[in-house]
């Protein structure tokens, strides 16, 4: 029985003759296949229709209810998408999640991209760097916000008193409006920094190591080789980091909550703060489910730009 | 880099770069033994009184005892789930070809795409309805299926070599014998992996306790922490000793599992 499931069509000579017999085995077969693919496949199938898939659709009609949780919900179409489009606070919402964006990307990827460069080369003691680099990326980010919105106190921080003893007077960081921002932006690069230089690491041990040296043959300098070489074959790992950077942007939320809460004045509110506060300190449920509705539909966009657009500058071995 | 200056520069600047990401963390554990550090206006490396007052205050003002139990069931749970049914799908998509096989896996792979919060509220009512709030069920079920861990298994069963399954499945082993005696003990590196990437994400993992774990004593570390620093926003002494608490697994579970990390990392075949 058992070794028919290597070689079915010669294991069973049976099979082949006319009618009787040969196909109740066959089906018995199939059936006995299909049973173990469901029993494999069904304890993840299901976790993710009944708690990615299903609630994805079900948000979907909330969105089109104004709903408070608790009470009935009551149609209203796509009031809620409308409202939400010429709604200021949700303009600035995205504007602030744009602003994060847009600051950390260049941050994390230069830096990483160093990293990645220093620690591949032959350093002594790069394995020990290379975990310290790390160590951030284990972090949970409410330790990491806590620490930092510590750090960044205007007062009593240790940042504004280093930089008092060089005699620079240290802005009011997460206090003030026009610094919150930057100071979410500036921990969020200190956190992932470690996990950007890792992919690139990985992405450098890839190059074949041959082009260099031809490169040297021919005479071409570091910054020459960096850009015609390195930048190129690395474009994978680039796009990669872009990828899941704008992905995991558009949905920052743990150290927004916690080292300000969308404050000062509403100055780093995001769009994810937003959903929760609609959801949970205002009852807006429908709402809210426009807003990740909206949101989802953004990154799907913007993702799908991204993979389309990769043809131009992704070069894959 | 072959010129010595260029390369004591590089040395320097990359040492320097480690200290402004290990400072962060010495200064957690400094001030998390020194009581009252929240007054000093001039930072001290070396505290004047060093003892474990804040960690005596932190478990007094919260059941951070209870909070610890809450944390480590739920992420060993839930990593547990992770490790069987993302390692049994993947065994399908690598071995067990039929016919609408490619579009279930790309299902898997959408799953990846959408982002949590979309699914905030009605993951919140379904545990509503199902009575699941404030219960471990509720924190660690939508977390037992990853679509990233069936992925990276399915790659790394990919490179296991067929002839092996053949061999088996001529002495007479069915599919459970070939999956549970051949092929996962060769894909252990990648069930390592996963493990500590499950581990790590559901022990850090914030925005969904703190929706579904409402009550105090259910609490994880993360959300007790955060609640702790609207409760007591000036006593850094004491949230930093529950840093300290926080990071601690995750430091072990790092030093030893770090090489899978960084294989982790570069295995998904995202290179």
């Amino acid at each position: 029985m058992a070794i028919a499931n290597v070689r079915p069509d010669l294991a069973s000579p049976d099979r082949r003759s006319p009618r009787g017999g040969a196909r109740p085995r066959q089906n018995r077969r199939r059936w006995a296949y299909a049973g173990t693919v469901a029993i494999f496949l069904l304890p993840s199938l299901i976790p993710l229709l009944a708690f990615v898939i299903g609630p994805m659709i079900s948000a979907a009609w909330t969105s089109l209810h104004e709903w408070n949780l608790i009470g009935d919900m009551k149609w209203v179409g796509f009031d809620n998408y409308a409202h939400l489009l010429s709604d200021p606070g949700t303009q600035q919402a995205f504007l602030h999640t744009v602003y994060y964006i847009v600051g950390y990307l260049p941050l994390v990827y230069v830096g990483g991209l160093s990293l990645a460069l220093a620690l591949n080369s032959k350093l002594k003691g790069r394995a020990l760097l290379r975990g310290v680099y790390f160590l951030p990326v284990v972090t949970s980010w409410v330790v990491v916000a806590l620490v930092w919105r510590w750090l960044l106190n205007p007062s009593v921080g240790v940042v504004n008193y280093v930089l008092g003893l060089v005699g620079i007077d240290g802005p009011g960081w997460w206090t003030d409006p026009a610094w919150s921002m930057p100071s979410i932006i500036l921990a969020s690069a200190w956190k992932d920094l470690g996990f950007v230089m890792v992919i690139l690491l990985a992405g450098l041990q890839t190059i074949n190591q041959d082009l260099y040296e031809a490169a040297e043959i021919d005479g071409a300098g570091w910054w020459r080789r960096l850009f015609s070489i390195t930048m190129p074959m690395l474009s994978p790992s680039t796009f990669f980091v872009i990828v899941l950077s704008l992905i995991n942007g558009f949905q920052v939320f743990d150290q927004v909550y916690v080292m300000t809460g969308g404050g000062p004045n509403n100055s780093s509110q995001v769009v994810v703060q937003q959903v929760y506060d609609l959801t949970f300190r205002y009852g807006q449920a429908g709402m809210a489910s426009a807003l990740s509705w909206l949101l989802f539909l953004v990154i799907l966009v913007v993702t799908l730009v991204q993979f389309y657009g990769q043809k131009k500058w992704v070069n894959y071995a | 880099m072959r010129n010595p200056a260029g390369k004591t520069i590089l040395y320097i600047a990359v040492s320097v770069g480690a200290l402004v990401m290990i400072f962060p963390f010495i200064w957690t554990v400094v001030t998390s033994i020194s009581p009252g550090a929240s007054l000093t206006t001039t930072p001290e490396l070396i505290p004047d009184n060093p003892s474990l007052a804040p960690y005596a205050e932190l478990f007094q003002r919260v059941p951070f005892g209870q909070v610890i139990v809450n944390s480590l069931v739920i992420a060993v749970v839930s990593t547990v789930f992770q490790l069987i049914t993302s390692s049994m799908a993947a065994y399908v998509f690598a071995r067990m070809p039929f016919r609408g096989r490619g579009a279930i896996f790309l299902l898997y792979l959408a799953t990846m795409m959408i982002p949590f919060q979309v699914l905030i509220v009605p993951l919140f009512v379904e545990m509503k309805s199902l009575g699941l709030i404030n219960t471990y069920a509720g924190a660690i079920l939508p977390t037992i299926a990853s679509a990233f861990g069936v992925f990276l298994l399915r790659q790394a069963i990919g490179t296991v070599p067929y002839e092996l399954d053949q061999a088996a499945t001529l002495d007479g082993a069915g599919h459970f014998r070939v999956f549970f005696q051949i092929v996962l003990p060769l894909v252990r590196p990648a069930l390592a992996t996963l493990a500590v990437f499950g581990f790590l994400n559901t022990w850090n993992s914030f925005l969904w306790p703190l929706i579904i774990l409402r009550d105090p004593l259910m609490q994880t570390l993360p959300v007790a922490l955060a609640s702790l620093q609207g409760q007591y926003s000036t006593q850094w002494d004491v949230l930093m000793a529950g840093s300290v608490i926080s990071i601690l697994p995750m430091f072990a579970l790092y030093v030893f599992a770090q090489k899978y990390i960084v294989q982790g990392v570069a295995g998904t075949g995202l290179k």
